[in-house]
């Protein structure tokens, strides 16, 4: 294959443009240096016509948004999925990874739930609570001034609550609760479970000139065009590139390794553009990986040489393992008092406007680590989907099932906005013997390397999982509601999700003070390259019961701090 | 691999035509395929435009199918003030989704067979031929599950019909006329400022003073946020 050299020198190239790669490109240009994003995907800007799907119609689809192009729905911005085309990967034994990648300008955070939460101080020191996993190189003071900044920049709606490991932050005013969150207020109360309003970096109030302010259409799964929410395009790299930072996109570019010289350097990257086919090379003088925790890894393991034989970074072979997921698990309601209820617009911000941060102590449970519970429901725009299995909610009633006519349409009238769910989300245990490594014998349509995962599920995840469920029917119950379905029993690991479900998978280049058991030092640099860092959730020693992406941003900044700091001292 | 994988292989990657859509013929003309890929916009990517396109072009149903499909979606739900199963393209929908999740195709097509055939034994004649009350006679054989019976362990024509009302109630519900006589009322800017307060009386809810007291001043919502050093919010 052709290669073709770039001649240009950067000061630093970045890979991948979520919420990593945006918040590194923007400090790093913001301090005058000359960066590359290299990106898999295309352009993308949530306020371009041809690209929109906010404010879109189910009928504007040929399919009314059902999701067999897209995971999630034809309005969804995700431009990938859990399978893509021309880019397996693999499983060992009877795993069932699930690897959900977004390739585009500003990845996943174009169509994410814009939860925001902080880690608190306890979520770094995890080991030293209860034995288990291994303790952050950094404590919450450490990381607490850069979420800070990251609230005052991107804007992030919440309440002071005072709860030590949930930290309170600069917070816009939050929406107030709509009707079906009211009920599961009334319901998770009675069963002693905490409520407040949910954190989502979403603009109920305006933050600067440049962005809107929300108008309440429950799309932030579409990005939105008035730049309302956060999306990595939208808030940090258009921003950049405005404030007169020298960025240069490659997009349609698939990094396959991170080049290096005698010494064991990083000189750049090399990458295949998918429109030519033809592998290009790019130097620079550091090389920022922000691909996602498991693409991160990837390039690391294909990057092998004569000075890193086992791929770059992982003289201490940790590289690929500790990956984690979020735990899931979820259950329906039925909300019989809201049968023909009136109809007005709830749509409200796209998510939930109340949540449940863990509110038990573990001590006292069968399982080591916490969930935090999320809500959906109301009257959602109707979608492919809609009046599916219209009158099922019939049976309580005692009435029949199915049928055809005008009755439908009473049916369909009387159980609308009537069903409720609650999804947990909690904190799994790292381990070394869960991990995706290179697939020895397959490579994808580029013909790099593709992944192979290892990963299996233990009893602190399954044992939550049931705590999940005990929970769902209590506060069901106490809401006045009808559980829908099954509850999951044993057999079906009391409905845990599967490895890789819940998009929030991280630790594949753990942090550490030991370079012998991690890959990167609290600054995100590779123990074994002085100018190679990873900025996505790679480094996330354990993953708290909180979603990663404000902690990705916050560490980030951080990094992107130092780097900055090292230039200025000429160590590069 | 499955059909809709290879299905798409022939967009995104490339493998041989002959295997795929046995079911669909070609010949849509080219005229009609480009005013479909116009009439919907929305936001696709280059290669979803591809795959969309290539469905446009197929042909799932011969046109007494469609006649037929239309037949029976007209007695799922009869026209109204609102509109009708005509003016939601409630039969495009269900010839559209055909092929994109080709594993409808089989179960629709059977099932389009079976009730002809039991319109034949029991009235010598096809279905769209029956009156109305014959029509119906024959729905009534499969339009009611049986409640003691899990969904897969109903009779193929209960499942068929099944799966024809929910594409019928989808397609009539998320078209222009269903959202309408729905009522849903989103999907437009607005400012949302808590339920209704005769809604909430009619549940005899209330916000807590306390929660909102934290939520969002509307009057407030253009005057950019500033903090004191404590993150009280005082603008």
């Amino acid at each position: 294959m052709q290669i073709k050299e770039n001649l240009k020198e950067y000061d630093v190239i970045i890979v991948g443009s979520g919420a990593g790669g945006g918040m590194a490109s923007k400090i790093l240009s913001e301090a005058g240096l000359k960066i590359a994003i290299v990106e898999a995907g295309p352009f993308y800007d949530p306020a371009n016509p041809d690209q929109m799907t906010q404010m879109k119609w189910a009928y504007d689809s040929p399919r009314r948004g059902a999701g067999t192009t897209r995971p999630f729905g034809d309005f969804d911005q995700a431009y990938g999925g859990w399978d893509i085309e021309g880019e397996p990967y693999s499983q060992k034994g009877d795993t069932e990874f699930r690897w959900f990648r977004s390739r585009m300008l500003g990845g996943r955070t174009n169509h994410w739930g814009r939860i925001s939460l902080r880690f608190g101080p306890e979520d770094f020191k995890k080991k030293s609570i209860d034995g288990l996993g291994e303790d952050w190189p950094i404590g919450y003071d450490d990381i607490k001034p850069y979420y800070d900044k990251v609230d005052k920049l991107i804007g992030v709606f919440g309440s002071k609550e005072n709860l030590y490991n949930d930290p309170d932050g600069f917070f816009l005013p939050p929406p107030k609760p709509r009707l079906h969150e009211l009920f599961y207020i009334k319901g998770a109360r009675k069963s002693s479970v905490k409520v407040m309003p949910s954190r989502l970096s979403v603009l109920t109030k305006r933050i600067n000139n440049e962005r809107g302010v929300c108008f309440y259409c429950r799309q932030c799964a579409r990005s939105c065009s008035v730049y309302a929410d956060f999306s990595s395009g939208s808030c940090l790299i258009f921003p950049a590139q405005d404030n007169g930072g020298q960025i240069d996109l490659y997009v349609n570019s698939m990094v396959r390794t991170v080049t290096t010289n005698e010494e064991g350097k990083a000189t750049g990257v090399s990458f295949i553009n998918k429109e030519d086919r033809t592998e290009y090379k790019l130097k620079a003088k550091v090389v920022v990986l922000a691909a996602s925790a498991c693409s991160s890894a990837r390039i690391l393991l294909n990057s092998k040489s004569k000075q890193h034989p086992n791929g770059l970074g992982n003289s201490s072979d940790v590289v690929g393992k500790y990956l984690h997921d979020s735990t899931g698990g979820g259950r329906m309601a039925f909300l019989p008092e809201l049968v023909n209820r009136k109809i007005y617009n709830e749509d409200g911000v796209g998510g939930m406007h109340v949540y449940s941060p863990w509110w038990l102590d573990n001590k006292n449970l069968n399982f080591p680590r916490g969930y935090h519970i999320e809500v959906w429901g109301g009257m959602g725009s109707p979608s492919y989907g809609s009046g599916f299995n219209v009158n099922d909610l019939n049976k309580f009633f005692g009435i029949k099932v199915g049928g055809y006519g005008d009755m439908l349409r009473t049916d369909m009238r009387k159980y609308y906005g009537t069903v409720l769910g609650m999804d947990g989300r909690g904190e799994s245990i790292a381990m070394e013997s869960n991990y995706c490594e290179i697939d020895p014998d397959k490579v994808d349509e580029f013909g790099v390397p593709i992944l192979r995962f290892n990963y299996k599920w233990s009893n602190h995840e399954v044992n939550q999982a049931k705590h999940m469920q005990d929970t769902f029917e209590e506060i069901i119950h106490n809401m006045g509601g009808i559980a829908l379905g099954d509850k999951p029993s044993k057999d079906r690991n009391y409905g845990l999700t599967k490895p890789g479900e819940i998009i929030h998978e991280v630790g594949t280049t753990r942090m550490g003070s030991d370079p012998k058991t991690s890959v990167v030092n609290e600054f995100e640099q590779l123990h074994d390259v002085s100018n190679v860092f990873v900025v996505d959730a790679g480094p996330f020693v354990s993953q708290a019961d909180k979603n990663p992406t404000w902690t990705i941003m916050a560490l980030a900044w951080r990094t992107s701090d130092y780097i900055v700091d090292q230039f200025k001292k000429q160590n590069f | 691999m499955n059909r809709r994988d290879s299905l798409k292989s022939l967009v995104f990657g490339s493998i041989g035509v002959g295997v795929l859509l046995e079911g669909c013929v070609s010949g849509v003309d080219s005229e009609t395929v480009a005013n479909s890929l116009k009439k919907f916009n929305y936001g696709r990517t280059p290669e979803e435009k591809e795959y969309d396109k290539l469905l446009f072009s197929k042909k799932c149903f011969t046109n007494n199918q469609m006649k037929l499909i239309s037949e029976i979606s007209n007695l799922i739900l009869p026209p109204n003030e609102f509109g009708s199963i005509n003016d939601a393209e409630v039969p495009e929908l269900i010839e559209f989704m055909a092929k994109d999740i080709p594993s409808y195709e089989a179960p629709l097509k059977d099932g389009l067979a079976s009730l002809n055939q039991h319109s034949i034994k029991k009235f010598k004649k096809v279905f769209v031929d029956c009156d109305e009350n014959q029509q119906k006679s024959i729905l009534d054989l499969m339009a009611y599950p049986d409640p003691n019976l899990s969904s897969s362990e109903q009779t193929d024509d209960i499942k068929w019909f099944t799966l024809f009302r929910n594409l019928t109630m989808t397609g009539y519900y998320t078209s222009k006329v269903g959202i309408k006589e729905l009522g849903y009322k989103g999907n437009t800017p607005n400012v949302w400022d808590g339920v209704p307060q005769d809604v909430l009386d009619q549940y005899g809810l209330s916000y807590d003073q306390d929660w909102l007291a934290k939520c969002v001043d509307q009057t407030k919502r253009n005057d950019v946020a500033e903090w004191d050093d404590q993150g009280n919010l005082v603008t």
